[in-house]
């Protein structure tokens, strides 16, 4: 593999993780538990979309065919698709979407931080606007953790279900493959063996200051990296891909 | 969406530039400091209509009411004295 292929395979697989978060995310528009945080969830939303939509660009600028970030996000199945399991589970209750959150979001915040000095000019310049917006969103989602898990006995169990339906999802983050190996060597890749610990540490803190007992002895998922998703994908996909599918070419 | 329990109303201002006034631009509900300062953020910051925020418990406002209007500001109209543009200023004066 070349590096300009690696490159290209890491690009894509951080574009899909942040289009398919925010095309899940994006169901809350309008039916957030009240107005402000709708639009706060909102707001976080479209901050990763815009990520999303910078990563395919260059994605779409490194695959050389002359396809743009929309080919990449509209004409691609879902063995086609490179994303987390975590980030196409469904959102649940407010407490599991923002369990979700938080935890993609302590692991993106890390991530980001280490991705601003990669070798890579533009993925470096991408990772530090992204910085900026992650920075409030770990804020706002552990916020809403402790709330959850310090408030009344339901949202406490509710949250703790949620961790407890989540967990298996995220060893997965921290995978790497041969695309990680041969960038790891060009220093452009973020080495995740470094940000696992960090991450760990981090969120079993926010954790147990909520006062959650985290999950032991869990079977991980995995598959992702592979292109090898839960059966939600393809639903998300579906809806996402309809218009271009049913009218290819269509333009407003 | 739940309209019956969306926390207490909290007042928002806004600075524009650092040394400005802030500037109360609406209101927003939220369960605490810390979510009402973000929900700040997220309503009326979006637009970078501002660099500083202040949010205050909108019961926490001490408010004048309608009916003070007559002896509050009323007595203020007729004493024109307290302008400066009331005084003239003599000529050759340099500093006042």
């Amino acid at each position: 593999m070349t590096t300009k292929e690696a490159l290209y395979q890491y690009t894509l697989r951080l574009g899909d993780a942040g289009l398919i978060l925010s095309q899940r995310l994006s169901e809350w528009t309008s039916k957030g538990p009240f107005l402000e945080e709708d639009l706060a969830l909102t707001n976080i939303t479209l901050d990763i979309l815009g990520q999303a939509n910078l990563l395919m660009e260059y994605a779409a600028q490194l695959e050389g065919s002359g396809k743009t970030a929309d080919d990449l996000a509209f004409r691609r199945s879902e063995r086609h698709f490179f994303n987390p399991l975590l980030v196409e589970q469904p959102n649940g209750d407010y407490a599991q979407t923002i369990l979700r959150q938080y935890l993609i979001d302590v692991f993106d915040f890390l991530f980001y931080t280490e991705l601003t000095q990669s070798a890579d000019a533009t993925l470096a310049a991408l990772a530090a606007k992204s910085v900026k917006e992650i920075t409030y969103h770990v804020r706002h989602t552990a916020a809403w953790v402790d709330r959850f898990g310090n408030g009344t006995e339901e949202s406490h169990a509710r949250l703790q279900k949620a961790l407890n339906e989540l967990w298996r999802f995220t060893d997965e983050l921290f995978e790497m493959n041969e695309v990680d190996e041969v960038l790891l060597k060009e220093k452009i890749a973020v080495d995740l063996n470094k940000i696992k610990p960090i991450w760990k540490q981090q969120v079993y803190a926010t954790l147990q200051q909520a006062q959650l007992s985290i999950p032991e002895n869990v079977f991980m998922q995995t598959g992702g990296r592979k292109g090898k998703h839960s059966e939600h994908l393809g639903y998300i996909l579906t809806e996402m891909q309809y218009l271009q599918r049913t009218y290819p070419d269509a333009k407003w | 969406m739940a309209t019956d329990n969306q926390g207490p109303l909290w007042e928002v201002f806004v600075q524009k530039k650092s040394g400005q006034p802030f500037v109360h631009c609406g209101s927003l509900h939220a369960f605490d400091k810390e979510m009402a300062l973000g929900n700040a953020r997220d309503l009326y910051t979006r637009r970078g209509e501002g660099s500083a925020l202040w949010v205050v418990p909108a019961a926490a406002i001490v408010a004048s009411s309608p009916e003070d209007i007559g002896p509050f500001f009323e007595p203020a109209n007729d004493k024109v004295y307290r302008h400066p543009t009331f005084y003239q200023i003599p000529e050759g004066i340099k500093y006042i």
